[in-house]
């Protein structure tokens, strides 16, 4: 099977999946999924851009200071944060093949997701009834989009992780999906870095004096 | 034997080898390459005839072939389907199937999202010209140029669907050219050969690393610019309403961000496919290798730094004008380097004047008539003279045809005994290759006159005696004879692929791996993976100049040979997206079941997720010499 010459073969690998050794060591998907990372985060550059140009079109309707309520979004952040350490425990669990365990924290990890989702929800539907719409102003465009793009991403790695709990639904998430849960874990890390930077950009700096 | 399929039962695996199905459920790299070759010179065809009724129009003064409206829907789609549709396609063939030949494996990273890129290609680009079955007449055809300029694309002045169909068929194609470029990283950087240092890639494959990096970098970019635009225009957003304090300069960064960078995805591939022909016709490794390498690593780089050299006449001010100035001059250093390697390689060689050598050195004197020209427009002060003129539309013609097309019609001629087992016609080619180098340089040169007497781009029509009508009759009857050119390369493909299948493995005296297999390759490609001690290493297997060996093939590494399972969800995943985009056009019609619409592309996506997660990679394990 070693035709890749001098390659390292990654560690193990079950179900469907197939050991295949590669040039620099690094499984396939791992190193697909760390260009697509790098892809995205252009992506959310560009957006954050457009937001940066756009974030003081309101005048004279409401703006980011009327509406945000630094202490809610501080605690949604919190949560997200948090979630992040779960991942990282959940990973972990599963390469020490304690299978249980890893469902526990990736369900736990997808709970303090759904969470977070919950707070954008209130949020979105509470600066709605302000007046700020994704027409009302350019801020409101700015802002919904961008904010908008991150909470879909996160939705889309809340399914992801739920997709796991059901894969390990037998025998749960052990050494044989390590890297399974390790490439969603990649993309969880990834979504919630670019909170980091929206969180500071988008709300912090408004409250710099 | 075979590895039981896990599915969840849903949708059954495909197993049919040949047929309709097998095509459809193909995750072989070779069956994706002669699909995106096939509909690549499809559209590549359907931009020409645009191409064709626009000179039409333009032969004479006052003509009326076309109403303005239809002409505005002709350059555009024009210009978009032979950048998006036609040649990007064309060389994602040669990537597709030549890649993973060249680096000794026996398929790329991830066969199914390969399959993927095709497909959601293919609907995107039947998207994007679905309009035309609405006429232009309705504005239901893009016509605002292939930029798509804001504030132009605002409902305010394009209240029909063109510009929908083109933000959500640009938007969809982009997906599937990102999926290419993460997949053909990976391949490069995981699946060579053993003993295949980067240094001792193929130089072809060193451009498409390089292309896919600038893709994975430069699409987010595009991406944004339109989604911002279908929130525009779907959601009633703000992004580019000037009304509401919009920038509409915001979108032309962001487009050209991504559009600069575009013409190196258009050129470096083009570059790699003369520097694997020129060394096998002329008989002589290629020059300066290393050079070669960092050259194209640098095109790459600098082509990020280079953007707003498009926009030099929208008032940046001087500084800006004059580092984009600069910044562009210097992008001709390691493009000029390359040419001298090129002539050095043909020196001193055995020059065969076969016709993908026609083309290669075709190529060289064409490109290079618009590489200075390309340099002309880098000087701001001369730029804001020829700015929208007929000047720069030889310039990009140049580049484009007289770059990229010959170098892709160079490729096709050299590869097509390895991808159809059957020689192509040298008489006829010789044809093909006189009639078009006649053809272009008789229909594009003229611009550069036209230019610079003054003619602007992009208009339907002009008056006599503005000292045009001359050379725009010449240009008019270059397109004939290009078109002439054309209809004998069709007759060549046609003619040949009636001929029984005799080509030998290596007709050219190759120089890399694919030339070592027989043609076409067998699916698995290689029977035993050889370990590569050289660059050009089947040359030197050929004709040793040492003792040591180039090329070792271990017999202990026969055996079974996994292949991929042919998989539907590929198509599927493409499908999602496209419903979803049906679904905003729906909304844009004010149509009630636009929601639902979208919300079934979500759906249909997440669905084909799951299926692609569970049925796994799945396939047989089959003996070399098995046609699986």
């Amino acid at each position: 099977m070693a035709h890749y010459g001098h390659a390292k073969s990654s560690p193990a690998h079950g179900g469907a999946h197939h050991a295949h050794p590669t040039n620099t060591g690094i499984d396939n998907r791992k190193l697909g999924f760390w260009l697509f990372i790098s892809s995205e985060s252009i992506f959310f550059a560009c957006l954050l851009v457009g937001y940066l140009v756009y974030r003081g079109g309101y005048d004279p309707g409401i703006g980011p200071r009327d509406l945000f309520n630094i202490e809610l979004t501080t605690v949604s952040t919190f949560v997200l944060l948090m979630s992040s350490l779960a991942m990282v425990l959940g990973v972990n669990a599963a390469q020490r093949n304690q299978a249980r365990q890893a469902m526990g924290w990736v369900l736990l990890t997808a709970l303090m997701g759904l969470t977070f989702l919950s707070f954008q929800a209130y949020e979105f539907t509470h600066f709605y009834h302000a007046g700020l719409s994704l027409s009302s102003s350019l801020f409101g465009t700015a802002f919904y989009t961008l904010t908008g793009f991150h909470g879909a991403h996160v939705a889309v790695g809340v399914i992801w992780l739920l997709t796991l709990l059901f894969y390990g639904r037998r025998g749960g998430l052990g050494a044989d999906k390590a890297d399974d849960v390790e490439v969603a874990g990649l993309y969880w890390h990834f979504v919630d870095i670019v909170w980091i930077v929206l969180f500071t950009v988008v709300y912090l700096v408004e409250f710099v004096q | 034997m075979a590895t039981a399929a896990k599915t969840l039962g849903v949708i059954p695996r495909p197993t049919a080898q040949t047929g309709f199905w097998s095509w459809v459920a193909t995750v072989d790299h070779k069956r994706i390459g002669i699909l995106y070759g096939v509909t690549g010179f499809f559209f590549f065809l359907v931009g020409g005839i645009e191409a064709w009724i626009m000179r039409l129009q333009l032969a004479r003064p006052g003509l009326e072939v076309v109403t303005a409206k239809t002409f505005n829907a002709l350059f555009t789609m024009h210009a978009t389907t032979m950048i998006f549709l036609g040649v990007t396609p064309l060389l994602s063939a040669f990537m597709n199937y030549l890649l993973p030949l060249l680096i000794g494996a026996r398929d790329v990273a991830f066969p199914r999202l390969n399959a993927f890129s095709y497909w959601i290609y293919l609907f995107g680009g039947i998207f994007i010209n679905a309009g035309w079955l609405m006429g232009t007449a309705r504005g239901a055809v893009p016509d605002v140029g292939w930029f798509g300029y804001a504030n132009l694309t605002s409902v305010q002045y394009t209240s029909g669907l063109g510009s929908d169909f083109w933000t959500l068929g640009l938007l969809l194609l982009g997906v599937g050219t990102l999926v290419t470029g993460f997949n053909f990283i990976v391949t490069i950087l995981n699946m060579r050969a053993p003993g295949m240092s980067l240094m001792k890639m193929p130089v072809f494959v060193w451009t498409t690393l390089v292309t896919s990096a600038i893709i994975i970098f430069a699409f987010p970019s595009i991406t944004v610019a339109l989604i911002m635009l279908m929130f525009d225009r779907a959601f009633a957003a703000n992004f580019f309403e000037v009304a509401e304090g919009g920038s509409v300069l915001l979108y032309q960064h962001l487009f050209w961000v991504f559009g600069h960078p575009e013409v190196y995805i258009l050129i470096l591939p083009a570059m790699g496919i003369i520097s694997e022909v020129l060394p096998v016709h002329a008989r002589k490794m290629l020059f300066g290798y290393s050079v070669m390498v960092f050259s194209t690593a640098l095109i790459g780089f600098m082509g990020f730094t280079v953007w707003s050299h498009h926009m030099f006449t929208v008032g940046m001010g001087p500084v800006v004008n004059s580092i984009f100035a600069l910044t562009t001059m210097a992008i001709a250093v390691p493009t000029g380097v390359k040419i001298f390697n090129w002539l050095s390689t043909m020196w001193g060689g055995q020059v065969r004047f076969t016709t993908p050598m026609l083309y290669a050195i075709g190529f060289l004197a064409s490109f290079t008539i618009g590489g200075l020209s390309g340099f002309m427009h880098a000087v701001a002060p001369s730029n804001t003279q020829q700015h929208d003129t007929y000047f720069v539309v030889a310039h990009f013609h140049y580049v484009l045809i007289g770059g990229t097309l010959f170098a892709i019609l160079s490729g096709i001629h050299h590869w097509f005994p390895k991808v159809f087992g059957r020689m192509l016609d040298e008489r006829l080619g010789r044809w093909s290759f006189g009639l078009i180098f006649t053809g272009f340089h008789t229909f594009a040169f003229p611009f550069h006159f036209l230019g610079l007497m003054g003619m602007p781009r992009r208009i339907y029509t002009y008056a006599p005696g503005m000292g045009w009508e001359f050379w725009n009759l010449v240009s008019t009857i270059g397109v004939f004879i290009l078109a002439a050119g054309i209809l004998v390369l069709v007759t060549n493909f046609i003619m040949t692929m009636r001929k029984p299948m005799d080509a030998p493995a290596d007709p050219w005296d190759g120089r890399t791996l694919e030339w070592t297999l027989p043609s076409p390759p067998p699916v698995y490609n290689f029977a035993v993976i050889p370990e590569v001690r050289l660059r050009d290493a089947f040359w030197f297997h050929k004709h040793p100049e040492t003792d040591e060996p180039a090329l070792v093939y271990d017999p202990q590494a026969a055996g079974p040979i996994h292949l991929p399972g042919p998989s539907l969800m590929p198509l599927l995943l493409a499908l999602g997206p496209t419903v979803a985009a049906t679904g905003v056009l729906f909304l844009r019609m004010r149509e009630a079941y636009a929601v639902p619409v979208i919300v079934a592309g979500f759906v249909i996506a997440l669905l084909a997720i799951w299926g692609w997660a569970f049925e796994g990679e799945g396939g047989t394990l089959i003996e070399a010499g098995e046609e699986s």
